[in-house]
């Protein structure tokens, strides 16, 4: 009996002990010069990231790398609390961030390694095949709620978007609706994939997403060609008009570091700013940056 | 004398250590509350509570952020609503089945079923919702997109539906033998005697079993983030798409640079969505002790 007694405290004991003993993962001392490096950011990037990755690993064994998405803002926020060693960022930090930045002592260091152009599509059965920017910037503001309006038949459009947490969102607030604020009644989906395929099956919808993720599903949407002010005829998205600024709706996506980025963050920064990782932007349906 | 010191000892020991297990959980309810509040707390100064009544929610803005939790009330409010349509209904008359009509063999098969039913996760009900659930809805009512209220709300009546379920069956299995005897004797049919004597002695416990259910829908996020749409507007149609607090919360909570007003009001969210189940499962705990169905 006493024995039951002191094998059942002692199991207590030691599950308090367990509880109290979990400390701080550690990642980067033991295990033999096996480095580790995350990166977290935008939804946007995370394919073109782990690829980079992939080919990076490949040459380097000794290196073990982690790459989340969640957004552009999940990722510079993990940049300012410390708990990621490269922050992929679809758009440059707000001024707000920046300020965050200086009162936790972390001087973000940005770094241009790709770029990208954010394609409108919409269903392949939507016979529309252009807008202007100005007609964007209706539809998304709520201006204009039927196809008829923009040149289309008579159908409600289905207006989708990101949500607040994507830098697509805020680019696209910033570049198309000029800083205005989204319709409310426009329909926020938690990704990119959830987009296309609520294109793919709505005949009526409209949403915006990254080039890569267009040429991806082709067939399933169709992209529109835009037009902006000034130009004389709609402007197809491609590598060559997005590199070239034709295409009007573009934007670069960023790495940031804490400082001039380090050690085996060096390594990775310049891997893919080298042809070979170039190679790698283009291939993922980005447009290289050189 | 040194061995009953040594037991004394160990019963104190063993004593203290059991009530620290047991009050762990108060404790933790406890620091929830003081958590939320103080992560919340600044709203009230800076901008101030008024805010949080504004028509409209949009936390991310060049010109104005508003933080209007009515529209994530009224959508969370309408999903909630109509999936307790589809649910209490449905469950009532399958808890009625169970336990009044089915033979033995085939409750030993419809309850682990039910079960497994509520232990589906709610993302994977999503999925489901969003491939499935979502064209059916929008082919059946000819709408141009699927993701609507009505979406949300049947796939959180899907996960209702077994809480609902269990509970009001143990209620109606526990009215007395004695009234459904005496009900049967006075020549009572059997379905009369159901639907007369049964169900009405048993409704207090599926009362609470239809708050509970309650409970669990309102505070679901995954299932209404994928297929509602996440509009934040007022609307009592069941087509238009909503936004409720749980998915505002969820798709907010991980982009919000930490300790801004935009933090705050989602945190505010958090506060009202605590308080609402809280007291509906205050009402449902009173109503079953009340009629002394807690076991």
């Amino acid at each position: 009996m006493k024995k039951l007694v002191s094998l059942v405290l002692s199991t207590l004991l030691l599950f308090l002990l367990a509880g109290c003993g979990s400390g701080p993962e550690d990642t980067t001392t033991d295990k033999a010069e096996v480095q580790s490096l995350s990166i977290k950011g935008s939804d946007t990037m995370v394919h073109l990231v782990s690829t980079w990755t992939e080919e990076f690993m490949q040459s380097d064994a000794h290196v073990d790398i982690s790459v989340t998405g969640g957004g552009s803002g999940t990722g510079i926020a993990a940049l300012l609390n410390g708990t990621t060693d490269i922050c992929a960022a679809s758009r440059g930090m707000k001024e707000k961030e920046l300020k965050q930045a200086q009162a936790s002592n972390i001087s973000p260091k940005e770094i241009a390694v790709a770029r990208d152009g954010i394609v409108l599509v919409v269903n392949p059965e939507n016979p529309v095949s252009s807008l202007t920017i100005d007609q964007l910037r209706e539809i998304y503001t709520g201006k204009a709620k039927n196809w008829q309006e923009v040149g289309g038949p008579d159908a409600p459009i289905i207006v989708l978007s990101r949500e607040s947490s994507s830098g697509t969102f805020i680019f696209f607030q910033e570049h198309v609706l000029n800083k205005e604020d989204y319709t409310a009644s426009a329909r926020l989906l938690p990704g990119t994939s959830a987009l296309i395929q609520a294109v793919a099956a709505d005949k009526w919808a409209i949403a915006y997403v990254g080039l890569g993720f267009a040429a991806e599903s082709q067939g399933n949407v169709k992209a529109l060609a835009v037009q902006a002010q000034g130009q004389a005829a709609p402007v197809a998205p491609s590598e060559a008009t997005i590199r070239s600024g034709e295409y009007a709706i573009s934007r670069p996506l960023f790495f940031y570091t804490n400082g001039e980025p380090q050690g085996v963050a060096k390594k990775f920064v310049d891997f893919c700013l080298s042809p070979t990782g170039q190679d790698i932007v283009r291939k993922a349906g980005y447009v290289p940056v050189s | 004398m040194s061995r009953s010191l040594r037991s004394i000892f160990t019963d104190r020991v063993m004593r203290v250590l059991l009530v620290g297990a047991a009050s762990t959980s108060v404790l933790i309810v406890g620091l929830i509350f003081l958590f939320l509040f103080k992560e919340a707390g600044p709203f009230v100064l800076k901008p101030g509570l008024a805010k949080l009544f504004d028509s409209q929610w949009i936390p991310v803005s060049f010109q104005q952020e508003r933080y209007g939790v009515g529209p994530l009330l009224s959508g969370s409010a309408l999903v909630t609503l109509l999936a307790m349509v589809i649910t209490v209904p449905t469950s009532v008359l399958i808890a009625i089945y169970i336990a009044e009509i089915a033979r033995p063999m085939e409750r030993e098969w419809l309850k682990p079923f039910i079960e497994i039913l509520a232990s589906i996760p709610s993302v994977v009900l999503g999925f489901f919702g969003l491939i499935v659930v979502a064209p059916l809805v929008k082919d059946i009512f000819g709408l141009s997109t699927g993701l609507t209220a009505l979406t949300g709300a049947l796939l959180l009546s899907l996960m209702a539906i077994p809480t609902v379920i269990s509970i009001s069956e143990d209620a109606l299995a526990s009215v007395p033998y004695a009234l459904k005897n005496a009900s049967l004797a006075l020549g009572a049919s059997h379905l009369q005697t159901i639907f007369r004597v049964t169900l009405p002695a048993a409704l207090p416990g599926i009362v609470a079993a239809v708050m509970l259910g309650i409970g669990r829908v309102i505070g679901e996020t995954m299932a209404v983030l994928m297929v509602t749409g996440n509009s934040a507007i007022v609307t009592f149609s069941p087509l238009e798409s909503v936004r409720t607090m749980t998915a505002t919360i969820a798709a907010e909570m991980g982009e919000v640079p930490f300790g801004s007003v935009h933090y705050q009001s989602l945190f505010w969210i958090g506060i009202i969505l605590l308080f609402i189940t809280f007291i509906l499962n205050i009402i449902a705990q009173r109503v079953l002790k009340k009629y002394g169905m807690m076991k």
